[in-house]
């Protein structure tokens, strides 16, 4: 369905993107992921012929997107980060106005309008003006003009952005819905999102695809096995104190990789927060040997493995000073907001 | 065609905002107070006082075809939905002619409506109706031109203050060649004048006298600058 073979795409002397190169099938759902300048929403701006690239070849149904643009955008429905809505017009006016600008044919452009309000749920608010819908509903109203010329092709950049909890998981469920009918390139940043909507993964950095496959095979080629999370009561003594004794206990746990101090995951004193590598799942041996040395177990946790996979995929090639900018940065962000931690890197740090 | 649909729509903005209406009334009552004060001097023919309607009425056109023409792509840029003409399956080209006869269209509509005037100095005085056809003529000839200029300033900024700027020192730059053309030796004095927007080219058709080189100068205008248009918005495709 897609194919880019070394794609560069330059803004002025800045590269954004390249060399790309990947594939992608029909009927595939694929999560593009990676932190904000990676280059994602050029990768899918590029995809749906809204930016030209630089160098390169990008084809989508087998025509590519130089040489035949405008068959390329009859194939592709895209939703950027910002949805392109008129405020000024009721919900039926801009899907009608949308599937019009997409070749729907006059006579049918009332059923296609009607599917894809029933399809995203927005029947209810159809003679509304757009500009009195919610975030959600207009997020919705987003992917109807997407995908109201019934594309081969769906592009969605960040279609959870600014959304609830109530909103994601019927958002998640809206792309879902999407799976089979349409081919699907999702991008965003929230890690679970794409492992819970995605058959395949691409991790992007720097322009470049990192890492392609499943979160599985992520996982098998990584070899970093996984995380746990470890919440301690250090009963007076430091955090650092608490660390090295959880260090010795761990010593002789035979999975365990690296025991890793991280800024207290709970606001008081005589609290320490440790996140321990691990080969293989140990969580009961961590959890016996921390009790036979006299720790307290506030909590103990598996952390988000597609978590611990990107961030091990970002600190690649990255020195020791990054690392700690990125977790004194972490730091810092959970501070103002005063959320609990469980991980060391959360959605919101890699946003 | 993809250009009509995009023309419809932006028609339907601006007959549902306040601001196609407000610049349209502002216009017809400007142009309506000069030619009651023009009208009160009782020494002046009726085809003198024909020709100073149609001078009057080319400024209110010029200002408000900036005025209307400011927001076809700046707005649609700041706002975001550029981007849902520019990932559908049409050109460049449509878009910009889409654009064009919406704007274009309301100041005509504008220019219409000042029909009354005109025909009060017809029923009352001594003009052709060639006088006012022709009249017409240039201030619809001269409404597109400077609709195209405003719709390609529009195109080369994100906003509309900044959009009416640009549209206007193009504009003013245009009409001020007359006063180059005065400055120059000749040939270039011809040359200048023949380029300026208003002076030589407008007065023939402010006197009831149609010349189609003037036509086609203002065919030639309109027609540059949505040219400009539709490369400015091809180009940002390469950015």
């Amino acid at each position: 369905m897609i194919e880019i073979q070394e794609l560069y795409k330059y803004y002025g002397d800045r590269r954004a993107i390249g060399p790309l190169s990947t594939q992608i099938g029909q009927g595939e759902v694929v999560g593009l992921l990676g932190l904000n300048g990676a280059g994602k929403t050029t990768t899918l701006r590029v995809l749906a012929c809204d930016l030209l690239p630089t160098s390169g070849s990008v084809r989508v149904a087998g025509l590519d997107v130089v040489e035949r643009p405008d068959e390329v955008r009859a194939k592709v429905g895209y939703l950027p980060d910002r949805p392109p809505l008129y405020d000024d017009m009721t919900v039926h006016e801009y899907l009608s106005y949308a599937a019009r600008l997409r070749n729907v044919p006059v006579n049918k452009v009332k059923q296609r309008v009607s599917d894809v309000q029933e399809l995203t749920e927005i029947g209810d608010v159809t003679n509304q003006l757009i500009g009195s819908l919610s975030h959600g509903f207009k997020q919705r109203v987003g992917i109807a003009q997407a995908i109201v010329h019934g594309p081969e092709l769906v592009v969605l950049d960040e279609p959870i952005s600014g959304l609830d909890p109530v909103q994601i998981m019927e958002m998640r469920e809206l792309v879902r819905g999407l799976r089979g009918a349409h081919t699907v390139v999702v991008s965003s940043h929230i890690l679970t999102e794409i492992s819970e909507t995605c058959d395949r993964i691409l991790v992007i950095k720097d322009g470049r695809i990192a890492w392609s496959g499943t979160e599985t095979e992520l996982s098998a080629t990584l070899k970093q096995g996984m995380h746990i999370a470890l919440t301690l009561r250090t009963a007076g003594a430091s955090a650092e104190a608490t660390a090295s004794k959880a260090r010795s206990a761990l010593s002789g746990v035979s999975s365990v990789r690296e025991v890793e101090v991280l800024e207290p995951a709970e606001a008081g004193e005589g609290v320490a927060s440790l996140r321990v590598a691990v080969s293989s799942d140990v969580r009961e041996e961590v959890g016996k040997s921390l009790i036979q040395a006299g720790i307290g177990i506030l909590e103990l946790s598996r952390e988000k493995e597609l978590e611990s996979m990107f961030l091990e995929l970002l600190e690649e090639g990255e020195d020791s000073a990054g690392r700690k900018r990125r977790k004194k940065k972490h730091a810092d962000e959970l501070a103002k907001s005063e959320a609990p931690p469980a991980t060391p890197a959360t959605d919101k740090e890699l946003s | 065609m993809r250009a009509l649909v995009i023309a419809r729509r932006e028609l339907y903005a601006y007959l549902r905002s306040p601001l196609g209406s407000a610049i349209i009334a502002a216009a017809l009552l400007v142009d309506g107070i000069l030619f009651y004060f023009a009208s009160l001097d009782t020494k002046r023919l009726s085809a003198q006082l024909l020709t100073q309607f149609f001078y009057d009425s080319s400024a209110a056109t010029m200002v408000a075809g900036l005025l209307l023409s400011m927001r076809l792509l700046a707005e649609e840029r700041q706002a975001g939905t550029i981007t849902l003409l520019n990932t559908a399956p049409i050109r460049d080209r449509d878009i910009v002619i889409g654009k064009f006869v919406s704007s274009f269209g309301m100041l005509t509509l504008m220019n219409l409506l000042t029909a009354y005037m005109p025909l009060m100095v017809y029923v009352r005085g001594k003009v052709s109706v060639g006088h006012i056809l022709v009249g017409y003529l240039g201030m619809i000839l001269l409404g597109a031109a400077v609709t195209a200029i405003g719709l390609f300033a529009s195109s080369l900024a994100r906003s509309q203050v900044v959009a009416v700027i640009v549209g206007a020192a193009l504009v003013a730059s245009m009409i001020l060649l007359w006063v180059v053309a005065r400055a120059v030796d000749p040939p270039f004095n011809t040359f200048f004048s023949g380029l300026a927007l208003h002076h030589e080219n407008y007065r023939p058709f402010m006197v009831g006298t149609l010349q189609f080189d003037r036509v086609a100068y203002y065919l030639m205008v309109t027609y540059f600058f949505l040219l400009s248009a539709t490369k400015v918005l091809e180009a940002r495709r390469w950015r």
